[in-house]
């Protein structure tokens, strides 16, 4: 019995439960021998001039080695040319007049802008130097928010003339799609901007020996790191070698590597001292790239029997001071925006401001859950209008079976799906009939603590970049071992499970003879690493090609041994043993044949690309309760289908839904990055950012469906930003069902009691006045 | 100052600042790495340690103040090369991801357990509401805490 699909414990565990994994701030390794700490001086002001920097102070404390600014940021290429996004329309990172230095030079453009480096022996006293480095700042009125910076009064960048760096727009929308439908609905919608909170945040440390660099740093993609560096810093990629070790949590937050890993290589390189920056919690809340931001102008039309016909959505991205990622987050969730639904017309349009606040990247999801969270609001929004049940509207609109390859009106090519299917199985399993008359009997009853069902039928894309490709190196040696290098990358996931259940599957080496090595561009000359929720897909499928590679010539070998013809060789998994059919005493380990082969091991080098993206569905189904006089919302029950394909590990995916459930209930519950007026920060800590507990949220309840898709051997799709699609609308759907017979028609998360505590209020006012 | 103190039974004696937090000197002093640093107002338990068997996150502590005291850490809660059952659940039920909040998680669940032996989900969801995890949505933390509580032997 193949041992893919059954619930294996993870291998990692063991070492992370009794010594820790070994972090940045935990590496010991010989190159890092009398490492100094890296402290960075961070702006006060969201916006300013800086008009003079005086470190002596700071210089002359003991233990101080050096207090860098960027004054000393001479020895560094020229920033990128303009990625051609500079008021068009591709979805690139930008340079030219929006390039963002290592150290602020001339002004800073958020709180927590790194203004410069203090490098000491020792953790506090990096702290004590840097509060005697004098920074004079000139402020300037702040852009905080999408309205001041669409209004241009004050420009961040002035050379490059506008705040909005990236424009994909319709100028004059066409209405005609709308004129003929029987209702329509309009609403605009914010989805708050919201921090990643990684429990380790960021951290990097390098060391420089005869002109080669190496960093060892937090990242979910030591390549992509390694050709960052190498461009930022002026040296060759063969120069440069970069180490993820244990990796605390990403969530998107930790693609690539930024300006601070980038600034501890240079500065490495200018004091000739190997360094180390561990960034503390307040740091990693206003110096991570935080997610989401966006606004939606949202209209949704169809005829009164359910059918939607038209959809429109505008989109404008918040992307922070420095627009990292040009447009690709809005651009993604256009392309996602009509989401499960056959909607036969539908308009797209978004546009990316830049403002005095922590700079936007991905985030769990990354655009996609920011698309639905807006069409399942519309739906909803659809259906309280015509007056019909939202399970029934969205069983009329979902694309149906037949339907697929579905390709939709905004570009997408959607693989396989069933998604009526995994609506009907969420509500039999949650007994939404049984529900919905709980909640007719509490509203009937007037009870105080009202129930609230929401819902959401979502599809998502995964490995976006699927020519990319991901790569695997199997090798097996005499002693029967075998070593999978894996360009991607894990923080969290299971890789070491899951690929050595992929090649004890194939091969029959057992699991705990089998080593998976990830992250070290040292040692795996090229990979891509993990984000997109590409890695089993994508990585997973590379392993399962190497492994049926390393099987082939290993019946070559084996056959030359056995002296038996190739076609008569047969494997036992079940022992690890080549033989001739029929005959197991004849057998031979794999250790023999490794032996015996022409390089004293086997080996299988592959690059496996995927020809399209897949794209996941599911159903979610949330149970709210709100207390009605104080506006308090409670997650009481929620109810998933999440189909990714085939399922290699259920225990794996499982904890892949738990956590993205947990992210997405968090942004409709509570979690926002909150500024004040002149741009200060008001969530900086952990005391003030509302990051959810274990005792907001209920035990999940999870129905099991497998729906493969055909662009991979494994038919496998990604899991990891699954369910916080899925979960942010359903919950935020719920605590405004609970309170819709009031007269509530739309809350923007998070639906914090405050919120929804106005929001009955304001209703119950309408009303009075009508 | 001098601290000295008792880390999984081993003594650890060291010259210290006086503002040295517990967690440092455990990372530090004692080079026990386990133990993480995940925030830094007292709020996320990444640093949760056993000081005279009660748990108390390190980061809130100075060392000065453990001194005398008897601490475990991860690093000492199993025995003779094996899981104690709060880590066997862990493992068993999925309960960490990345495994940056877990040793303090672990500690967590361990103190709760000898407080409450037969815990109900909503005591432990409430016990362990100052441990942040960002991985498992708690789903399998509190799974795993209610499977040791039927196991755990101390």
């Amino acid at each position: 019995m193949s041992i893919l699909g059954t619930r294996v414990v993870r291998t990692e565990d063991p070492r992370l439960l009794t010594m820790g994994g070994t972090y940045v701030d935990d590496l010991q390794v010989p190159e890092l021998a009398g490492v100094a700490q890296v402290t960075f001086v961070r702006s006060p002001l969201a916006h300013a001039r800086i008009t003079g920097i005086d470190a002596d102070a700071a210089r002359g404390e003991p233990g101080v080695v050096a207090v860098l600014t960027s004054q000393d940021l001479d020895d560094l290429p020229p920033p990128p040319p303009d990625g051609g996004g500079g008021g068009g329309e591709a979805p690139a990172p930008l340079g030219g007049p929006w390039a963002e230095p290592l150290l602020a030079t001339d002004r800073v453009r958020y709180v927590g802008e790194p203004v410069a480096m203090v490098i000491t022996d020792g953790r506090y006293l990096g702290a004590d130097a840097a509060e005697l480095v004098a920074v004079d700042y000139d402020p300037l009125p702040v852009v905080v928010g999408i309205g001041a910076s669409l209004a241009g009064g004050t420009l961040l960048f002035p050379d490059a003339g506008t705040n909005v760096p990236v424009t994909k727009r319709t100028e004059s929308p066409d209405d005609s799609p709308f004129d003929g439908c029987e209702a329509v609905v309009e609403q605009q919608i914010v989805n708050q901007r919201v921090a990643p909170v990684p429990m380790e945040g960021r951290a990097a440390a390098a060391a420089w020996a005869d002109g080669n660099l190496t960093v060892w740093t937090s990242t979910q993609n030591a390549h992509i790191a390694k050709f960052i560096l190498a461009g930022a810093l002026g040296v060759a990629p063969d120069n440069v070698r970069v180490v993820a070790p244990d990796v605390g949590g990403g969530f998107g937050a930790k693609i690539g590597t930024e300006r601070e890993a980038i600034a501890v290589a240079w500065a490495a390189r200018r004091t000739g001292r190997p360094l180390r920056w561990v960034e503390t919690r307040s740091e990693n809340l206003v110096g991570m790239t935080h997610g989401r931001d966006q606004i939606h102008h949202i209209k949704i039309g169809g005829n009164r029997d359910g059918k939607i016909l038209a959809y429109r959505i505008g989109v404008t991205q918040d992307t922070g001071a420095y627009p990292r990622v040009g447009g690709f987050l809005p651009m993604l969730t256009c392309l996602m925006s009509t989401g499960a639904y056959d909607i036969p017309a539908v308009q797209t349009s978004y546009r990316v401001a830049v403002s005095n606040t922590t700079p936007v990247n991905a985030y769990r999801g990354a655009g996609r859950p920011e698309a639905t969270a807006a069409i399942e609001r519309a739906v909803d929004l659809f259906a309280a209008e015509i007056g019909l049940d939202p399970a029934e509207v969205r069983r009329r609109n979902l694309v149906p079976p037949d339907k697929f390859p579905f390709a939709t009106p905004t570009g997408a090519l959607y693989d396989t799906g069933k998604y009526a299917e995994a609506l009907d199985k969420v509500l039999a399993a949650a007994d939404y009939q049984g529900l919905r008359a709980e909640q007719a009997r509490r509203r009937a009853s007037g009870d105080p603590v009202q129930l609230g069902i929401g819902l959401s039928t979502y599809v998502e894309i995964t490995a976006p970049d699927p020519g990319a490709g991901e790569t695997a190196r199997l090798e097996v040696k005499p002693d029967g071992t075998a070593t999978v290098y894996t360009g991607s990358s894990a923080h969290g996931q299971g890789h070491h499970t899951a690929w050595a259940m992929l090649v004890t599957d194939e091969l029959g080496i057992p699991m705990d003879q089998i080593t998976v090595i990830h992250g070290d561009t040292g040692v795996i000359p090229a990979g891509t690493g993990t984000y997109g929720s590409r890695s089993l897909q994508l990585g997973g499928s590379a392993v399962h090609k190497a492994a049926l590679e390393v099987k082939d010539e290993a019946r070559r070998v084996a056959a030359q041994l056995l002296e038996a013809s190739e076609d008569d060789l047969e494997l036992d998994t079940d022992q690890g043993r080549w033989q001739v059919r029929g005959d197991p005493a004849s057998g031979v380990t794999w250790g023999q044949v490794a032996g015996q082969s022409e390089d004293q091991q086997l080996v299988a080098d592959v690059l496996f690309k995927a020809e399209r993206p897949t794209f996941p569905f599911g159903a979610h189904m949330s149970v709210a309760e709100v207390d009605t006089e104080t506006g308090k919302a409670r997650l009481v029950r929620h109810v998933t289908v999440d189909d990714a394909g085939v399922v290699i590990n259920p225990v794996l995916t499982e904890g892949q839904r738990h956590g993205g459930i947990a992210q997405g209930a968090a942004q409709a519950l509570q979690e926002e990055v909150v500024y004040d007026a002149e741009g200060n920060p008001l969530t900086s800590t952990l005391a003030d950012y509302a990051a959810i507990t274990a005792t907001e949220l209920p035990s999940f309840e999870l129905v099991a469906m497998e729906t493969p898709t055909d662009l991979n051997p494994l038919g496998a799709k990604g899991i990891g930003e699954a369910g916080t699609i899925g979960a942010t609308p359903a919950v935020q759907n719920a605590v405004i069902d609970a309170v819709s017979q009031l007269g509530v028609r739309h809350i923007d998360m998070p639906t914090t009691p405050q919120r929804v505590w106005t929001a009955i209020r304001d209703a119950q006012k309408a009303r009075a006045t009508q | 100052m001098k601290v000295s103190m008792t880390v999984n039974g081993q003594p650890v004696e060291a010259e210290v600042e006086d503002r040295l937090l517990l967690v440092h000197y455990l990372r530090e002093v004692a080079g026990l790495t386990a133990t993480n640093v995940g925030c830094d107002t007292s709020s996320c338990g990444a640093c949760t340690v056993l000081l005279d068997g009660e748990s108390v996150k390190s980061c809130t502590v100075l060392a000065a103040q453990a001194d005398g005291s008897d601490i475990t850490t991860a690093e000492g809660l199993g025995q003779d090369g094996q899981l104690h059952a709060v880590q066997r659940a862990f493992q068993a039920e999925h309960g960490l991801q990345c495994g940056f909040c877990t040793p303090g998680m672990v500690m967590a669940v361990v103190s709760l357990l000898r407080e409450n032996p037969n815990p109900t989900e909503s005591d432990i969801r409430t016990g362990l509401e100052g441990n942040l995890c960002r991985c498992t949505g708690y789903h399998n933390i509190v799974r795993a805490a209610l499977a040791a509580a039927g196991t755990s032997t101390d």
